[in-house]
């Protein structure tokens, strides 16, 4: 089970992913400089963490999702290899293509960081087999940049393949304006690639994985991943 | 040679930026405003005297980096 958490200048939440890894996996993953042009050999799991790079300049995620790092993603991701963005590491997927539609500045403006609950759509994902399809989590977001927007043909086929992985919702699971707390279309927290293999979302599951940060609703996300895994070997 | 790229959000993208900047021109008590749609600017120099080249350069500047053509339109003009 190898681990890469990609580091670019301005992130600040790769220790965080990189502890929360370490904790369900018992792996110590290896943390990758953006100027690198490949992956560790043998990556199982390639993770963006959050943050700010390049401190948003220019838009959120835009100049990382060019780094020299990325084609090296780019390729892994072709081959099938699972790659999980997280804040703004969800921003520089959808910017370096491999994620359909855009992070748009949320929609009341304001900068959100608070608890949210997110609503796992489907469980036979990698990225949400620690669930129940519909079970209700708990976990952070911070994010100034989080409304999900694509095209309505775009929209529609998210929707039809089912690739929509987790929505905003509010605790009992009902889904609306008011516990979309960004105007993302949809409620939209996190979507996956056309082929199953590149999850984008906003909230911070690796911010929920011990008791000692109040809950541990996140810790499903990283469970079912490796579990994925163990079974594949 | 010095050039410009315009870069604007696409009609019918919600633009929470402008109607902030919209309401605030109201507030100043600015008459006549009925929209505000805010975007980028980007005064590029370039060493090169071909106007073509120039303009086709920045185009593929303008899709690969400066615009993000999912939500944006963007506007290059040579100014000589």
């Amino acid at each position: 089970m190898k681990t890469a958490v990609l580091v670019f200048p301005g992130i600040n939440r790769e220790r965080d992913m990189a502890r929360a890894i370490k904790l369900v996996s018992g792996h110590e993953p290896t943390m990758v400089w953006h100027a690198e042009t490949a992956l560790p050999a043998g990556t199982d799991l390639v993770v963006l963490p959050g943050g700010f790079s390049y401190g948003d300049y220019l838009r959120c995620g835009a100049i990382a999702a060019r780094a020299p790092v990325m084609d090296a993603v780019r390729a892994y991701a072709a081959g099938g290899g699972l790659v999980l963005g997280v804040c703004n590491g969800f921003q520089i997927l959808c910017e370096s293509g491999l994620l359909p539609g855009v992070l748009m500045r949320n929609a009341r403006l304001r900068f959100i960081c608070r608890d949210v609950h997110l609503r796992v759509e489907r469980s036979d994902t990698p990225f949400t087999r620690g669930y129940n399809a519909g079970q209700v989590i708990r976990v952070p977001v911070a994010h100034g940049e989080g409304n999900y927007t694509a095209d309505a043909e775009t929209l529609t086929r998210l929707e039809g393949e089912g690739r929509v992985l987790y929505r905003y919702c509010a605790a009992d699971g009902s889904v609306g304006d008011v516990s979309n707390l960004n105007g993302a279309a949809a409620s939209i927290a996190g979507i996956i690639n056309d082929k199953g293999n590149v999850l984008g979302m906003m909230p911070h599951p690796e911010n929920h994985v011990e008791t000692i940060m109040g809950c541990t609703d996140g810790r499903g996300l990283f469970a079912g991943l490796f579990a994925h895994f163990d079974r594949a070997a | 040679m010095k050039a410009r790229v315009t870069v604007t959000l696409k009609s019918g993208v919600l633009d929470p930026q402008g109607k902030a900047i919209e309401g605030a021109l109201k507030s100043l008590g600015i008459e006549g405003v009925t929209s505000v749609r805010q975007g980028k600017v980007f005064d590029i120099e370039v060493a090169a005297t071909d106007r073509v080249g120039v303009e086709a350069a920045l185009k593929a500047a303008a899709d690969r980096l400066l615009a993000n053509t999912v939500v944006e339109n963007y506007r290059v003009e040579v100014l000589g």
